[in-house]
């Protein structure tokens, strides 16, 4: 046995420790400033200690304080997001993600991470990678997950490196979700020149859970046992918070090792034994293994439960011998959990892990005094105070400058009168319909198992966001996500209010009523002002549109150094959103249905071509500003939909997003190959009427004999009627005959397999 | 009857099976779990299922390690003396590993995991499903990267002259053709019986297609099919 030194004040357990370790050897500022410390941060580890650190120290508080880890440069004003709600159960940043309620004693834990750098090296692992992470909070609390998201950017998708990163991101999210078992049931694709180098890869995941059965990421309880339980440790992954953490480069390749390797079978285990180990009640917290390893788990875990822990490094499960101290101790192997039982029950927990062939190993116990000790063959070879670590405790905390982007004088020159309207606007049609932004997935989405669980019900019958059942309950939930970063990197402030918007806008045209987001704030590196400039305004636009639409944050993840050579990323702040529907039944579907039925039209059109992919893919201007956007006349239009949603007085609704009022048609034509036959405004500039992206607008169909009663329900809410619904399938302008909706769906099903040259 | 579907540490379509016949179906479902090794409580009258997922995580070929568990040497032998089984997508693979099936699922030609809606018909009424089903054609969901079934001339020739052949990919209206082929599959061949009509095996996923919540019910006929609904 290791000496005891639970009750020794630091200053001797420090001098005992300098007798007893003889291997690691203080460690120069030159050594953590490799590691991605900085100076400043190397001085404040020394005064945290009162000694000079050794190299497995500096090693841990180089992952620990790194941005992924600390949100040192993001937590500041992250505070200023709403995290309050009366669903809210478990706030921002208290446990691995938030929990929301949604009623008849059910929870819902959501959290949407990114994993944009191992995915820029290594597309296959790195997706799935990012997967399995995400599913592990989500069950590391003891929920089920039942439904995955993804959010991707891409460069052009005529590169032949885009090319590669697609289908490699693509197979991995599928090779691990699929195996997984859990439906990949949404999520958007964007291809932009400025994702060349750094591609976006934010997977999101959605669980439930009954309430009282919350596990938390807790360490309390003087002499309890701590396991860690998965797969073995290896030398994958180590360092991959910190890799995270700087710009990406030619040479990150080089960087292989910090890239994780996955194992979805070992997670299905995993998360079988977790659900079940809940059930047993001799849980005193659990952990999920992602970045940083067993030092974030041990950490975070003592820190909330203001104890300290004893940790036998020698009885980890490794997956090759001699395996160094920083190398254990930093390790991102995936599929591992630690987890802290009630004494006397380790029996219980041994047997339930091997019913599921998954190690579980007792690698050291609870102390009172909170400090961490790590060995090595009683060699104690690392010592902590856990808070020291941690976000909230002694991680460091930046106030980092902005200035406005100086871009921005070039957005603010655009003039649209200088754009001639097309004289054949159905060939700008026939264009955009096969534009990658906005041509259908399909290519994409058939290779994610979308239906198993069955809780999906968007397969067989889309709407704008997912409805996935949740069994066992009548409930529903209707999941998406969405960022158009075009509009972000336009004007941050707005373009993340028009983020959160249409996350919203999609959860009520699928008949349900919005709770919360998470978010994945993807932007260049923090020390550029003018991509600090973006972060600031883009969190101010989030905070006033979730105060607003009644959806806090309940936690996500912040993605700094998306940016190479080419420079940064533009500034994607991904919504992930939940919306609760009490019956499955109250889901509203996106298509049209009958012939006959009345298509109107609930917003206001304008003469606006801004921003939208018309303008930047067609026209080829890359410089305008957001689309117009209103925050009170966004808030009306939901309030009017949700009603309409109540009353059933609607056959369907979508919304206009992407290639504006023509794609919402004819997308909204494709399940059944219903026409339509509509009437523009001589008023309004055709190209903008059509294929403008102005904000707030919702197509919706109704039955013909109740007109009436709809128009009456709409209140102030300005609404045009702009035609009917065709069962003939073919798609009338101005009576002009634009072709069968069968022709359309071809040219847009196909577009991304004619690129992909598959 | 009662059914019992059996739950392999990969098995990721166990529960979905266990809504399928408890919740939309209304039958008496066991769980029983692969290290077990006894199914002394099933009689002739009841139904094994092989449920999808991936086995042992189906890193070596899908189903090749499922077929060594404890529990299949009894399936094996709850077969050999009349038990009925069903065997879905990787269940469906099991038994072409453990020899209940002739033939072998491939990977899918295309080279990609796949998971939509397809048709299938039955081909003949000499079984149980084809029974039930009739000349049908129904709408059911497939999802899978191995899914290609595949036998040589010789026993594609025995399972059509035995009439062992369950289902076919049709397109919506019925026909037969390449287009409607998610995988490959020799003469679109989805799912077969042994000659002694109480083993089944099929890649589409008929628990997906049983409930009104999901818009699709298609799959409730081939379930059915098993109980004493006929």
């Amino acid at each position: 046995m290791p000496p005891r030194l639970n009750f020794l004040p630091l200053w001797l357990s420090t001098t005992i420790m300098q007798a007893t370790m003889h291997t690691p050897q203080p460690a120069t500022l030159e050594q953590a400033v490799k590691l991605g410390l900085r100076e400043e941060e190397y001085e404040k580890i020394k005064e945290v200690l009162g000694r000079t650190p050794n190299f497995n120290e500096v090693a841990m508080y180089s992952v620990m304080w790194s941005e992924h880890c600390s949100y040192k440069n993001s937590i500041t004003w992250l505070k200023t997001l709403p995290r309050d709600g009366e669903r809210l159960l478990v706030k921002a940043g208290e446990e691995n993600a938030g929990l929301v309620d949604i009623g008849d004693g059910w929870g819902c834990v959501f959290k949407i991470e990114s994993h944009n750098h191992p995915s820029a090296i290594e597309p296959f692992q790195g997706a799935a990678t990012g997967v399995g992470g995400i599913h592990r909070d989500i069950f590391t609390m003891g929920a089920r997950p039942i439904a995955a998201l993804n959010s991707l950017r891409f460069g052009k998708l005529d590169n032949p490196k885009t090319k590669w990163l697609l289908k490699g991101v693509v197979k991995g999210i599928g090779h691990y979700g699929n195996c997984f078992g859990v439906p990949t049931v949404g999520g958007e694709i964007y291809f932009e020149h400025c994702y060349q180098t750094n591609p976006l890869v934010n997977a999101m995941s959605v669980g439930v859970i009954q309430a009282g059965k919350m596990v938390s990421a807790t360490s309390h309880g003087e002499g309890n046992p701590v396991f860690i339980v998965g797969a073995s440790t290896g030398k994958d992954g180590i360092g991959g918070a910190s890799f995270a953490s700087a710009d990406i480069s030619e040479n990150s390749a080089e960087q292989l090792p910090a890239v994780q390797v996955g194992d979805p079978f070992e997670e299905k285990k995993l998360l079988e034994a977790c659900l079940e180990a809940v059930e047993l009640n001799v849980l005193i917290g659990m952990q999920d293994m992602g970045a940083a390893g067993i030092t974030c788990s041990t950490s975070e875990m003592s820190a909330k439960g203001e104890h300290g822990m004893i940790i036998h490094l020698d009885k980890v499960p490794t997956r090759q011998a001699n395996m160094k101290v920083w190398e254990m101790l930093l390790s991102e192997s995936q599929e591992r959990m630690l987890i802290v039982v009630k004494k006397g029950r380790e029996q219980e927990i041994e047997d339930l892990f091997k019913k599921w062939d998954i190690h579980c190993v007792q690698i050291g116990e609870v102390t009172k005094e909170p400090i961490l000790r790590y060995y090595m063959h009683d060699e104690l070879v690392a010592e902590v105070p856990a808070e020291s670590l941690v976000l909230g405790g002694g991680a460091p905390i930046y106030e980092r400058e902005y200035t406005e982007p100086k871009y921005f004088q070039e957005i603010k020159k655009f003039d649209a009168n200088t754009i001639p309207v097309p004289a054949d606007v159905a060939d700008i049609a026939h264009q955009l319909v096969q534009l990658p932004n906005i041509a259908s997935k399909r290519w994409v989405y058939e290779q994610y198992d979308s239906m198993v669980g069955t809780g999906n019900t968007h397969t067989n019958e889309p709407s704008d966001a997912a409805v996935v059942r949740v069994h066992g309950t009548q409930k529903a939930l209707a999941c998406t996500t969405d960022c158009n970063s075009r509009y972000v990197y336009a004007d941050p402030y707005k373009g993340a209010m028009i983020a959160v918007s249409e996350a919203a806008r999609n959860i009520v045209c699928s008949g349900g009523i919005p709770v919360a987001i998470t978010n994945c704030l993807n932007f260049g590196n923090p020390y550029n002002p003018e991509v600090y400039y973006q972060f600031v305004h883009a969190i101010k636009g989030m905070g006033d549109a979730c105060r607003k639409l009644g959806t806090p944050v309940t936690g996500g993840n912040v993605s700094f150094y998306n940016q190479s050579e080419d420079g940064p990323v533009y500034p994607t702040p991904t919504i992930g959103m939940v919306g609760v529907l009490d019956s499955v039944d109250d889901k509203m579907t996106m298509f049209f249905k009958n012939e006959g039925d009345v298509i109107y039209l609930l917003g206001t059109q304008r003469n606006d071509i801004n921003c939208s992919e018309y303008l930047h893919h067609i026209v080829g201007i890359s410089q305008s500003p957001a689309p117009h956007f209103d925050l009170e006349e966004e808030y009306r239009l939901q309030e009017t939909i949700i009603q309409l949603n109540k009353a059933k007085l609607i056959n369907s609704a979508h919304d206009l997003a992407e290639g504006g009022l023509f794609i919402a048609l004819v997308e909204s034509c494709m399940q059944k190959n219903t026409g339509f036959e509509i009437t523009t405004d001589a008023a309004i500039r055709k190209d903008a009427y059509l294929f403008g992206e102005a904000q707030s607008r919702v197509i919706v169909s109704v039955s013909a004999d109740r007109q009436q009663a709809f128009e009456a329900a709409l209140g102030n809410q300005p609404f045009t009627k702009i035609g009917t619904v065709k069962a003939d399938g073919h798609l009338r302008i101005d009576s002009s005959d634009w072709g069968h909706i069968r022709n359309w769906k071809k040219l847009y099903d196909e577009a991304i397999e004619k690129l992909l040259g598959v | 009857m009662k059914f019992g579907i059996i739950v392999f540490p990969g098995s990721n379509c166990d529960r979905d099976m266990m809504h399928a016949l408890q919740d939309d179906l209304q039958q008496e479902v066991v769980m029983l779990w692969h290290k077990d090794n006894v199914l002394s409580m099933f009689t002739k009258d009841d139904c094994i299922v092989l449920p999808g997922g991936f086995s042992y995580g189906d890193y070596l070929r899908c189903g090749a390690l499922a077929r060594f568990s404890p529990m299949m040497e009894q399936v094996i032998n709850f077969a050999n003396n009349g038990g009925k089984v069903l065997g879905v997508c990787n269940g469906f693979q099991i038994l072409c590993e453990s020899g209940l099936l002739p033939g072998v699922l491939l990977q899918n030609d295309h080279q990609k995991f796949v998971c939509k809606n397809v048709f299938i018909k039955s081909e003949n009424k000499e079984n149980i499903i084809g029974k039930k089903v009739g000349g049908g054609i129904l709408k059911i969901p497939v999802a899978h990267g191995e899914g290609r079934y595949f036998a040589n001339a010789k026993t594609m020739e025995e399972l059509k002259r035995n009439n062992q052949i369950v289902f076919r990919y049709c397109d919506e209206n019925g026909e037969i053709n390449f287009e409607a082929n998610p995988n490959g599959a020799v003469s679109n061949v989805a799912g077969i019986c042994n000659e002694g009509r109480n083993v089944f095996g099929m890649m589409p996923h008929p628990e997906r297609a049983t409930s009104n919540a999901l818009n699709n019910i298609d799959g409730r006929l081939i379930l059915e099919a098993f109980t004493h609904l006929n």
